[in-house]
């Protein structure tokens, strides 16, 4: 299935992309899972979206805890906490 | 109830006049927050910042007596006492329009999707920010 990916603030410039087209491998179903499945391109992706990282994400504009359920066309924000205000 | 996201500032005095038309209305509260000391550039998720703040707006609306509300936030690259937000609720009585007017305060800290930027690098997310968000709980 094909989803959005977007990246925001601090992980859109240590990713060096706001976002892009991805077709998803079968069995990446979950937000957690995508981030599990972008951390396998190595180098900066397995840096910026490592365990430890506090990585915030969002799923078609709602705040999405991990194990939110990804759909075909779904548009995906990965992003760190915010700091507006 | 108005909620907007730009770049150009804003006059908190019109915008809380604005609320006090109603003769309901006998409390407005406001809270604008200002650049301190250093300038900075704000980055948002256009179209998912508008839909965190309208919901943080509605959960207000929910728990408070709130008459009509503005939320105004500034994006793009702002100097030091430039204003950042307003944050205004129009309510009978103080009460209300004092509380909502924390908890939406409160919540666009910790729910809306900003990020601050400044020479230094990324501003981080600081933890009293969520323990105050979560007080509300």
């Amino acid at each position: 299935m094909k989803v959005k990916v977007l990246y925001f603030a601090a992980l859109r410039e240590q990713l060096g992309t706001a976002g892009e087209e991805l077709e998803l491998p079968a069995g990446v179903a979950t937000v957690a899972a995508l981030r599990s499945h972008l951390r396998g391109r190595g180098g900066a992706w397995e840096r910026a979206l490592a365990e430890g990282r506090l990585v915030r994400m969002a799923v078609n504009q709602d705040m999405a805890p991990p194990a939110t359920a990804i759909r075909a066309g779904d548009e995906v924000a990965f992003f760190p906490p915010v700091t507006g205000g | 109830m108005k909620v907007r996201v730009q770049a150009e500032d804003f006059d908190a005095g019109a915008e809380m006049r604005a609320l006090s038309r109603d003769p309901k209305v006998g409390a407005v509260a406001s809270f604008v927050g200002v650049v301190r000391e250093v300038a900075m550039t704000l980055e948002h998720y256009p179209g998912m910042t508008e839909k965190a703040l309208q919901k943080i707006v509605d959960d207000a609306k929910a728990r408070w007596k709130v008459l009509d509300c503005t939320v105004i936030h500034r994006v793009g690259p702002l100097a030091p006492t430039d204003q950042i937000v307003l944050v205004a609720v129009a309510s009978s009585h103080r009460g209300d329009a004092f509380s909502a007017c924390e908890f939406i305060m409160d919540y666009l800290k910790t729910q809306a999707p900003f990020w601050k930027k400044e020479a230094a690098g990324w501003v981080e997310a600081r933890a009293s920010d969520d323990r105050a968000a979560e007080r509300w709980q």
